[in-house]
């Protein structure tokens, strides 16, 4: 079963395993083939610099739970520096679909964190685009394996019946002024099937059946913008950070891959 | 050496500990007899001749009530070394027949299961009873033929499609061949709620469990010893594993210590251990798994700081307490982040 989900060599994996550093740009061999190729696919051969000292990705070395890994890209840009950031993509090139989502972001939005389910020992890619509309990359090194198809997790049956349940929470910090930025977190109860989970009974493949978009806006304005993949995991939770524009409400929307649209709206909560 | 093979599975993988027997209680049995099996009669088409001039070791048990007895685990992961033999397994013998209560991490622990067994009685065995779906526990099923009827929970069949598969490709690495003759061997008989076996002037009662450590739990009671297996919805010695649900778990806890038991056979731990008192360290951590991660939760801490802070303290009661604590935590804080 994780046959079917591997999609690079098991050399490309030996040979990153053996010494890597974070944070450090592309060397020769074969993973950085595997990712050049999904560079080039994933960002129409635009050139990648090196994001070191601008961007940071944060993902335990060694994975507890190869279905649900934190995964924490931040910019980090040197003080003074106007340059704002547009995008972000985490990458995780030895996983089925590598793109494991695309995070469009609004105004003041620095830190995206996530959990993802990673396939075997593979090199991960936070990509991010600036103002200055050149792209970042910086990556980091994860040991994990079966992710992707692992089953569900337990108590599926009665998480099922609660599929598109949103939660929203804001997080406060003590006397800061009312536009710092804050915290906050989407979750959406969700199976997001990666259709690579294989019904042993019918031998079947479990469709796809994953959120492919989630929203967040503060009053009408755009925070938030995830373009999701398989690898995202069950029930999938967002924390960002953002700048308060003011707004009484915050609103959230998901849409699967059935089309389902999921919807909720959540009053700001003062910072106090 | 692939220590920490399957992180979705961690209860794979070879770290090297070994322990010998506990000698709680009567003499542990250890014949020096050795008993070549006719694999080929047990396994159908996958035995090779080779293996009927295997020498099978019975596997060490100990008598701890009148015609009930168990082996006692190794406080370990998974590996090719220990042959998977880190659950507790046992077996009840009655005037009709033999129940067997789980079959152990691989065919060859359970082919050494079946020789102990075959050491103490010629009497048939009538039921093997799965108490969760874990291949340490279910991985020697394959050993046990018809007329055996298979007794599991209601969730087990589907437990065991859905993982099975699974956990056969994930252990590769940690056990090698050892893995080539395991099958994934559902029960035939479920137990919904509750249900009685008769082994002949012996009553065995089953119950299944919501989902407490996994969602597969079935715990089994001999009434006429005060004997209570639990399979892994208690562990000894042996850091719990929350694979199911820590609110479901805690709860059943309770529901157990309130059962007329004098004694319980962990799923890992000692061969047995005096009822109520041995649920007390495991329900202190996982009220503190609990209370620590509402607390994260509360305070906003991330999930990935939160998995290496939660239980923390809980550290030096524990063996395996690194292998498993933050995978527990991380299940934990994911289920309780919900409410």
């Amino acid at each position: 079963m994780i046959g079917t989900c591997l999609r690079a060599s098991a050399v490309a994996a030996l040979i990153v395993a053996t010494s890597w550093s974070s944070a450090r740009p592309s060397l020769a061999g074969d993973a950085d083939d595997s990712w050049r190729e999904i560079a080039n696919n994933a960002f129409n051969g635009r050139p990648l610099a090196d994001g070191s000292g601008l961007i940071t990705l944060e993902m335990p070395a060694r994975a507890e739970d190869a279905a649900v890994v934190p995964a924490t890209m931040r910019t980090n840009l040197p003080v003074g520096d106007t340059r704002t950031l547009r995008s972000l993509t985490l990458v995780i090139d030895e996983n089925p679909s590598p793109v494991a989502a695309t995070f469009n972001v609004g105004p003041g939005v620095t830190m995206i964190s996530t959990r993802v389910r990673v396939n075997s020992h593979t090199k991960v890619h936070a990509v991010a685009e600036l103002s200055d509309d050149r792209l970042y990359v910086v990556d980091t090194y994860v040991k994990a394996s079966g992710g992707c198809s692992a089953p569900m997790a337990n108590s599926a049956e009665e998480n099922a019946t609660k599929i598109g349940q949103m939660q929203f929470r804001q997080f406060t910090k003590t006397a800061e002024p009312a536009n710092a930025p804050r915290e906050a977190q989407i979750m959406v109860r969700h199976p997001n099937n990666s259709g690579l989970q294989r019904d042993q009974v019918t031998l079947y493949y479990i469709p796809l059946f994953i959120v492919r978009q989630l929203r967040v806006w503060q009053g009408d304005q755009l925070v938030l913008e995830m373009d999701g993949g398989i690898s995202i995991s069950e029930n999938p939770n967002i924390r960002f950070s953002y700048a308060p524009n003011g707004a009484s409400t915050f609103r959230t929307e998901a849409i699967d891959t059935d089309g389902h649209v999921f919807k909720g709206e959540w009053p700001v909560e003062p910072a106090t | 050496m692939g220590r920490k093979i399957c992180c979705d599975a961690n209860w794979a993988s070879g770290a090297d500990e070994t322990r010998q027997m506990s000698s709680l209680g009567s003499r542990p049995l250890r014949s020096a007899a050795v008993i070549p099996l006719f694999i080929g009669l047990l396994l159908g088409t996958t035995a090779t001749p080779t293996y009927s001039q295997e020498v099978i070791e019975p596997l060490s048990v100990e008598q701890i009530a009148s015609g009930i007895y168990v082996h006692s685990g190794e406080i370990a992961l998974m590996s090719a070394a220990n042959e998977g033999a880190i659950a507790n397994v046992g077996f009840v013998i009655g005037d009709k027949g033999v129940a067997v209560i789980d079959t152990g991490g691989s065919v060859r622990e359970g082919r050494r299961l079946l020789a102990a067994i075959h050491q103490i009685t010629d009497k048939p065995i009538l039921y093997v009873i799965n108490t969760h779906g874990h291949p340490d526990h279910v991985f020697g099923n394959a050993v046990f033929q018809p007329p055996t009827v298979f007794v599991g929970s209601h969730n087990l069949p589907r437990e065991m499609a859905e993982r099975g598969p699974y956990y056969l490709n994930s252990f590769r690495s940690a056990m090698g061949a050892l893995l080539d003759e395991v099958k994934i061997v559902p029960p035939s008989v479920t137990v919904d709620d509750q249900m009685q076996l008769d082994l002949g002037h012996r009553k065995l009662t089953l119950t299944a469990w919501r989902a407490s450590h996994s969602d597969s739990d079935l715990t089994v009671f001999d009434e006429s010893s005060g004997v209570l297996f639990a399979g892994d919805l208690v562990f000894l010695r042996h850091i719990p594993v929350l694979d199911g649900s820590l609110r479901g778990w805690l709860k059943t806890i309770d529901e157990l210590a309130k059962l007329p038991a004098k004694s319980v056979v962990p799923g890992h731990g000692p061969a047995s251990a005096p009822w109520p008192a041995a649920i007390d360290s495991e329900r202190d951590y996982l009220e503190r798994l609990q209370s620590d991660c509402l607390d994260l939760i509360k305070r906003g801490i991330p999930l990935a700081a939160a998995s290496q802070l939660a239980a923390a303290s809980e550290k030096s009661h524990w063996e395996l307490f690194d292998e498993y604590n933050a995978r527990n935590a991380t299940a934990a804080y994911s289920e309780l982040e919900w409410e």
